[in-house]
């Protein structure tokens, strides 16, 4: 059978800006594996990868900046594919996981695992999956009212979500220094100190997640179209929207217990890639790199735009996502009316 | 009739809270540390150094916030109006702590202007936001700039912390808003910015009864709808700038207060405003209280409290079938 030009075209676009970003993030990822408090030249990084070279070079590569690298483009992987995930389904730009009170389940129960049982990473990331998933179903159920309105599930979000950072505050205020210093760094979203043991788990869930997202991108589409004209084409609406929103939060949960939660990535991430690719396309897995992009090179700056300091990859995030969303604000707000 | 009922619950509460806390004091005791006063007698010192401010401190937060939650709703004919949703807080929260760390600026006098100003700056710029397109400021769009608002000043707040540490434990407890640890002078101050909000605030009830009938009708009715409109931003911005400067931001009052006044009145503002200033100290009472004894032997901070009450208030409130065709 013969492809559309269309299709062709769209599909020759997503492939054009899937390479450029591949491209991109190998140059940002070598990059931050050379730079830091010991310069290590570009061109000895990829026998430091190998384990050649200064012995000294290939510690701190292997051990302290790799580890580093690759959980920030982890990170914003999921966290991209999350907010692509999240806004194609409830079909509003302003569904992003932070919004909508996943990540804030994800950390109260993080904070709680630090603060309470003084957890390790593992339990960390289980108590975070465990958070978020009880969250965004107890948003869901909240929101439903003779099916889900967008902007209720935004607001009931936004409620859900201060409720679970008073509590959060509370705990802080009655955890220990050690335990605060700890819980506090992991709230702003930091990709500091991370060695292979926090990686681990999120790159386990990543390699079953990814490809889960991908398959599930057929029944999205069609979700996409309402339930009723879902159903028309054979698809179990409920079941069908249960997985997404199971993959879509354990994406979410999973990047949040290994970095904490990096605002806006997952808010960002999906609308730039749907721009860029200017079709009406889901764009996960180009979200997915943008995310991935965004947090590589906000780590970036976070780490060497003041000298002495690492600040966290979350507030510079932060700093540059909000603006994106008042904008976004005041260009819906112009164009349609909301509500 | 009601009026005067929920002022001897606030009266009440007013004993209660004198009288409750890590030790409990018998009330007559209380009565003789107000009336005659001995520094030899521990009960005496407690409630005249740590409890007394404290429960000033409460109910004038609570009639500060009261009001300013009911005419934030009224003014911006919003029933999600709150000063922690609309970002007002954050605003307070972020100038405060930039003035702290630029300019060393750590009294009440010094940090209340920065309150001020930032409370001002974050409503404008919320209700610029939310004001653009052709239906005005709906109640989702509103909520929406507000809380978008409110992560960007989280962000730049949480940059300046970390770049000045030692000003982050104050911050830290202030920021979660608590009343405990005021000193009487500080209550005082504040308490003239209250005084004068208030009164802007209780000559606006027959202005917002105007304007919830809509700009046109309301310009109809002879009303100047900007200059109301303005009386009343004034008044927000005094009420919750002291409120917040002092105690920190205390979430949800504002919100939950006018509606439960709502309920008792009806929608005519005459009413709802004076309501609104006794059930709000009120609830705040209430909830210092709860804070204080709950988790023995620590306390809860009353921002807390008030988050874990009013949060599935909000969430209520959403899911009325009203809200959602605003």
């Amino acid at each position: 059978m013969r492809v559309p030009d269309a299709v062709r075209r769209r599909r020759s676009r997503t492939a054009t800006v899937i390479g450029l970003l591949a491209v991109a993030l190998g140059v940002t990822g070598c990059l931050s594996v050379s730079v830091g408090a010991v310069p290590i030249p570009m061109s000895s990084v990829p026998g430091a990868l190998l384990g050649l070279g200064e012995p000294r070079h290939v510690t701190l590569v292997v051990d302290i900046r790799l580890p580093r690298a690759v959980c920030g483009l982890l990170v914003g992987l999921a966290f991209g594919m999350s907010g692509a995930i999240f806004q194609s389904l409830v079909r509003n730009e302003l569904a992003s996981p932070d919004v909508i009170g996943v990540t804030a389940g994800a950390s109260a129960a993080a904070v709680l695992m630090i603060v309470v049982v003084g957890a390790g990473a593992l339990q960390l990331s289980l108590a975070a999956l465990v958070g978020g998933l009880g969250t965004a179903a107890l948003v869901y159920l909240l929101a439903h009212q003779q099916g889900i309105s967008g902007y209720r599930l935004i607001l009931v979000g936004i409620g859900v979500a201060a409720a679970l950072s008073a509590f959060t505050s509370y705990l802080l205020l009655r955890a220990d220094i050690t335990d605060l210093r700890r819980a506090d760094a992991w709230l702003t979203g930091s990709l500091n100190n991370r060695d292979w043991e926090q990686v681990a788990p999120l790159a386990l869930a990543m390699v079953a997640l990814v490809p889960g997202a991908l398959v599930l991108r057929r029944s999205l589409r069609g979700l996409q179209l309402g339930d009723d004209a879902a159903k028309a084409l054979g698809l179990r609406v409920g079941a069908a929207k249960g997985a997404i929103l199971v993959v879509g939060v354990a994406l979410a949960a999973f990047a949040t217990a290994a970095a904490g939660p990096v605002v806006f990535v997952a808010f960002v991430a999906a609308p730039v890639a749907r721009r860029v690719l200017g079709n009406g396309d889901l764009a996960l897995l180009t979200s997915g790199l943008f995310g991935a992009l965004l947090v590589t090179v906000a780590d970036l700056v976070a780490r060497t735009a003041v000298d002495g300091v690492e600040m966290p990859v979350g507030v510079v995030t932060g700093l540059i996502g909000a603006p994106y969303l008042v904008w976004l604000l005041v260009r819906t707000n112009r164009s349609r009316d909301l509500a | 009739m009601g009026l005067a009922a929920w002022t001897v619950v606030v009266v009440v509460l007013t004993g209660a809270s004198l009288a409750v806390g890590a030790r409990v004091i018998p009330l007559h005791d209380v009565w003789a540390a107000l009336d005659t006063p001995d520094v030899t007698n521990s009960n005496h010192v407690i409630v005249q150094t740590l409890r007394l401010p404290r429960t000033v401190l409460a109910v004038v937060v609570g009639v500060a916030l009261g009001l300013s939650g009911a005419l934030m709703q009224g003014v911006t004919r919003n029933p999600l109006a709150d000063p922690g949703i609309l970002g007002v807080n954050a605003g307070a929260a972020l100038s405060v702590v930039c003035a702290a760390s630029f300019f060393g600026v750590s009294t009440f006098y010094g940090s209340v202007w920065f309150a001020f100003a930032g409370a001002a700056l974050a409503a404008l710029a919320v209700y610029a936001i939310g004001a653009l397109g052709r239906t005005g400021a709906t109640p989702v769009k509103l909520a929406l700039a507000g809380a978008a608002l409110t992560v960007f000043m989280g962000s730049a707040t949480t940059a300046l912390l970390l770049a000045e540490p030692e000003i982050r434990a104050d911050i830290r407890s202030w920021a979660v808003g608590s009343l405990a640890g005021k000193d009487m002078e500080t209550v005082l101050q504040m308490s003239s910015f209250v005084l004068v909000g208030t009164l802007l605030a209780l000559v606006c009830g027959s202005a917002l009864n105007a304007l919830a009938l809509g700009d046109d009708l309301a310009r109809g009715l002879g009303q100047r709808v900007a200059a109301a409109r303005a009386v009343g931003a004034v008044a927000v911005v005094l009420l919750c700038g002291a409120a917040t400067a002092v105690v920190g931001p205390i979430g949800f009052l504002g919100l939950v207060v006018p509606h439960v006044a709502r309920l008792l009145t009806g929608a005519d503002y005459r009413w709802v405003l004076p309501y609104s200033m006794v059930i709000a100290p009120a609830f705040l009472l209430l909830a210092d209280i709860i804070g204080r004894i709950a988790v023995p032997p620590n306390e809860l901070q009353v921002g807390i409290v008030t988050a874990a009450v009013g949060a599935p208030f909000f969430v209520w409130l959403v899911r009325q079938k009203r809200m959602v065709e605003l």
